[in-house]
């Protein structure tokens, strides 16, 4: 590094040390922000909702979008699952859905798709949890298109108007960052609890990467393919409908399947607002730790998340082929005359026999027996090693480390951080941290936030440990390396909720099963940076280096993990990223920190403390996210 | 070649690039240097150009990577809007019309064909075809039917269902062929049509395109890097360096007389052989004798170097297509021009 940049950094840090090392005769003022200094952030915020909702009558407009999402909501699931509502034509029998899952299945991506997707709903239906599922799906089918519609508006406003796109910018990455807590409360306090709530907050949190896809897409359209159109003589309308929207297509649709998963994790987490369904099947479960029956559900949630994600990437990487010329009626439509066959038998089986309607309770499936059983085994069989692990942890790890962060001063906080900010871009890195880390001081949460950063700081370095030798080990072999980068897309897909499962179930409700479930999380980006990073060194350099003699300890250290790096940091930039998200997830299993306290907010919906809380979360996240990627950015220029 | 019959007039044509472009609208003069420009943060793509385009004529824009002719021709097609000078187009003024004017220019007068094709990848090559036909508003049948036989004439009958990844690349170009002359155009731009493609390919488009150039009566622009392909092609053929353009002339021309040392540098590798014809060689009979058979005046001396060689007359007469006698080769200048000067 640059030895007149660091001098300044080696002297604030050296100033954190002697902060640090002085506590005993610092001020109270240098340890915790004294009480007058601290900003009534929250109380400013509610005044702007009070405003907002009182006086501009916003609630006017948010009544009236929440009654056309409310409107919706009652077709999908009078359709899904019977609900007694216009136009009352359902429930349609559970075969036919399968059937028409199955269906989308083979035109999409062939057989395997199409007995991944029909098997799934199938497993739904003889397990009886049907209606739970179809509550959860319902919500989906009505949210997604609102938030593609909405996405899209919004992002070809910001390819459009470059003042848009440059205030939209920051809006979106905050908003990205922003624990899915801080979204439910403002929504509970303009439409309160409920399914009408659940589908709004999964809208509004499922939008941005819609945005950020349509921008990205519309920006890639070659630009002879643009010219070409003008040439063609087409209106500014024409071009962008025939023209732009359409050779965006695989980015629109990689869009549309981000926002179909980002729908699916926040419908789950949103029974934390009366969103029935599976996931509030889920949290009643756990909450009273029946493993068996929420494995069950928790195997439904993974199946759709996988079925999910695969159907709508297979539509995004599906291209047209040609249908062979003079082509019958029938050969041209012939999917679309199967699926109606299927549907028809699927409604005659249903009038047969009731079980192909609907599966009564008293006739479903049950795994929960076996699989309490065989957890309960298992579990005795690993209780020495897990109460030894967690009593190892608590006693020695966690609770000495948690005391040691709330030890700090803030002050040596601060400049620690200005620090590293100055190590990484200079003086403006070093404002730039500080500017997301003062608010968080002043916002007066300062010790619930050094809880949050002691957890993100222990599973983070733990993923780091795991993720980095398994990511080494696994990019050893072109064939092993493709087997886990599957793996870690799937596990991906996976709703945050679901990794909560196995963890309270090895360690009860406490401060090493949030440890653990963050930790497993995080573990995921690093292990797939790690194999992508690796795999990417360009072959030439490694057949460069072999030939220079270099053996395979050699090549590792000197070769490929130096030009892995900057894809590491991404790895390691996401993994804190998808900690801090967890952490809050967590909550609910018992934590001291901002996550606990949002979810008092979110029960005395405060949106002013919500909000507040978010924010902090957001700007840790934004703050690791500019440091990591200022330094990747750095060394990727460094290497050329 | 009156001056009224000019499809396309460009008068000191500048294209500029950088900060504030059009901050200089209006204040730019043919000696403006690229010091000049560059000091006020701006580069020239095209710089003064002018030149005038013949109904029927075929111009060829010859130029290295980088030397603006491609600017050039967005300029014409106002694909981009021009930094200072004029463009008319059928005597209309290019850069006053409105988008509408415009928009109709297109539909009704020209069709342009892309390096990388610039094909709608979801839409089949008929559908590919119909797209400006369907933008100007044409109903689906006579559009479906115009759109086929423009297939069948790049010889892409059958193919009507394919969609452009599943054709090779000289399909995917002979699809953007027909879909520029769909509309019938007067004008036709051609932007390295042939450049994506391998040689094998290269040359038996080009002899597609010589085919369709025939059958076709149309103003043509043609941009290549490849000098071959312009003498090939051209009726004329304009040099570009630096966004200016260093000479316009017919190839013979360009080849024996070029007017800068660039374009010497550049035609210095040229088989001149293949390229100047016998006619262009002919020196005047002036009461000189004539005797014997006369040499064909629009064949290139490559294709008539073996009855050269052959001739023994220091004096060969050449003969115009009507077969009377125009003027006469000197044998040794003729052979100094296929075989290199003697030592």
């Amino acid at each position: 590094m640059n030895p007149r940049l660091s001098h300044p950094a080696l002297m604030l840090l050296g100033l954190a040390l002697l902060l640090c090392l002085g506590r005993f005769a610092l001020p109270e003022a240098l340890i915790r922000l004294p009480e007058p200094l601290i900003l009534p952030f929250a109380d400013w915020i509610n005044a702007v909702f009070a405003f907002l909702r009182d006086d501009l009558g916003l609630m006017a407009v948010t009544r009236a979008f929440s009654g056309a999402v409310e409107f919706c909501l009652d077709v999908t699931a009078n359709l899904l699952y019977g609900k007694s509502r216009w136009p009352r034509l359902g429930p349609i029998p559970w075969v036919v859905i399968a059937a028409t899952m199955g269906m989308a299945g083979y035109a999409l991506a062939g057989w395997r798709l199409a007995l991944l997707s029909a098997g799934t709903f199938v497993w739904i239906a003889v397990m009886g949890q049907w209606k739970w599922a179809m509550e959860t799906l319902s919500v989906i089918m009505v949210a997604a298109p609102f938030s593609v519609a909405l996405g899209l508006s919004a992002g070809t406003l910001a390819w459009r108007f470059r003042g848009v796109e440059r205030v939209m910018n920051p809006i979106l990455n905050i908003a990205q960052s922003l624990p899915h807590f801080a979204y439910m409360i403002p929504v509970v306090v303009f439409i309160g609890v409920g399914p009408k709530a659940g589908a709004i907050v999964t809208i509004i949190f499922s939008v941005p990467p819609m945005i950020r896809m349509t921008l990205l897409g519309l920006r890639a359209v070659p630009p002879e393919i643009i010219e070409s159109g003008k040439m063609s003589g087409t209106t500014k309308w024409q071009l962008m409908r025939s023209v732009r929207i359409p050779a965006a297509r695989t980015e629109l649709l990689i869009g549309i399947n981000q926002v179909i998963m980002q729908s699916l994790a926040m419908v789950v987490l949103a029974s934390f607002i009366g969103m029935p369904g599976l996931g509030q099947k889920l949290l009643n479960l756990l909450q009273s730790l029946k493993i068996g029956l929420s494995v069950e559900i928790g195997i439904t949630i993974v199946l759709l998340a996988v079925v999910l994600d695969r159907l709508s990437k297979a539509w995004a990487m599906k291209q047209p082929a040609h249908l062979e010329p003079g082509a019958t009626w029938a050969a041209r439509n012939r999917l679309l005359l199967i699926w109606l066959g299927l549907c028809a038998a699927g409604f005659a089986l249903a009038a047969a026999h009731p079980y192909f309607a609907g599966v009564e309770r008293k006739q479903a499936l049950s795994l929960a027996v076996p699989i309490d059983a065989g957890v309960d085994g298992f579990i005795r069989l690993v209780t020495p090693l897990t109460d030894w692990l967690r009593w190892f942890l608590i006693t020695w790890v966690l609770i000495p480390l948690r005391d040691g962060f709330l030890w700090l001063p803030f002050s040596a906080v601060l400049a620690f951080i200005a620090a590293l900010g100055w190590l990484v871009g200079g003086v403006r890195s070093a404002l730039i941290c500080l500017a997301f880390i003062l608010p968080i001081a002043l916002s007066g949460w300062w010790d619930r936030a050094m809880i949050t950063v002691y957890t993100v700081t222990v599973a983070v370095t733990i993923a780091l440990l795991i993720g980095l030798p398994l990511g080494l080990w696994a990019a050893a072999r072109p064939n092993r390396a493709r087997r886990f980068l599957l793996l870690c897309d799937t596990l991906q897909t996976f709703p945050s909720f679901i990794y909560l499962i196995p963890v309270v179930m090895l360690f009860g409700v406490n401060d090493v099963a949030v440890v653990a479930a963050v930790m497993v999380f995080a573990t995921v980006p690093i292990l797939r940076f790690t194999i992508e990073g690796l795999c990417g060194v360009p072959p030439e350099t490694i057949e460069a280096a072999e030939m220079s003699g270099a053996g395979r300890a050699q090549l590792l250290w000197h070769v490929k993990l130096p030009l892995a790096l900057p894809t590491l940091m991404i790895g390691a930039n996401q993994s804190i990223m998808f900690a801090l998200f967890m952490v809050i997830i967590a909550a609910f299993i018992g934590t001291q920190d901002l996550g606990q306290e949002m979810q008092r907010a979110l029960s005395s919906t405060d949106v002013g403390k919500g909000l507040v809380l978010g924010l902090a979360v957001a700007f840790m996240g934004l703050m690791a996210d500019h440091l990591l990627t200022g330094w990747a950015a750095r060394r990727r220029k460094a290497a050329g | 070649m009156g001056q009224n019959d000019n499809v396309i007039s460009c008068k000191n044509v500048w294209k500029v690039f950088g900060d504030h472009p059009e901050r200089l609208t209006g204040h730019l003069k043919p000696e403006t240097t690229s010091e000049e420009l560059r000091a006020t943060g701006h580069v020239a793509a095209v710089r003064n150009v002018s030149l005038d385009i013949a109904r029927g004529e075929m111009l060829v824009v010859m130029g290295l990577s980088g030397s603006g002719k491609s600017t050039l021709i967005r300029c014409l097609a106002r694909l981009i809007d021009i930094t200072d000078g004029a463009i008319t187009v059928e005597g209309r003024d290019l850069g006053t019309m409105t988008e509408t004017e415009l928009i109709d220019l297109r539909r009704r007068k020209m069709g342009m064909v892309f390096q990388s094709f610039g094909l709608l990848p979801h839409r089949t090559a008929l559908e590919n075809v119909a797209f400006p036909l369907e933008m100007r508003g044409q109903d689906r049948i006579s559009r479906i039917a115009r759109a086929s036989e423009m297939l069948n004439l790049v010889g892409l009958g059958g193919r009507e269902g394919y969609f452009p990844r599943e054709l090779s690349g000289g399909q995917q170009q002979r699809v953007g062929i027909a879909r520029s002359l769909a509309v019938e155009p007067d004008i036709w731009f051609l932007d390295e049509p042939f450049s994506a493609l391998d040689p094998l390919i290269r040359r038996e488009m080009q002899d597609e395109f010589l085919r369709l150039k025939g059958m076709l009566a149309k103003t043509i622009v043609f941009i290549t890097h490849d000098f071959d392909e312009a003498l090939r092609l051209a009726d004329r053929i304009a040099i570009m360096k630096d966004g200016a353009i260093e000479q316009i002339d017919t190839p013979e021309r360009i080849v024996m007389a070029p007017a800068t040392p660039y374009v010497a540098k550049f035609t210095s590798a040229v088989d001149r052989a293949r390229v100047v014809h016998a006619g262009a060689l002919a020196l005047a009979v002036e009461g000189r004798a004539i005797d014997g058979p006369a040499l064909p005046a629009i064949e290139t001396l490559h294709a008539l170097a073996r009855r050269i060689l052959q001739d023994d007359r220091a004096l060969i007469p050449v003969a115009g297509r009507d077969g009377v006698v125009t003027g006469l080769i000197d044998r040794a200048a003729a052979l100094d021009l296929l075989l290199g000067p003697a030592a």
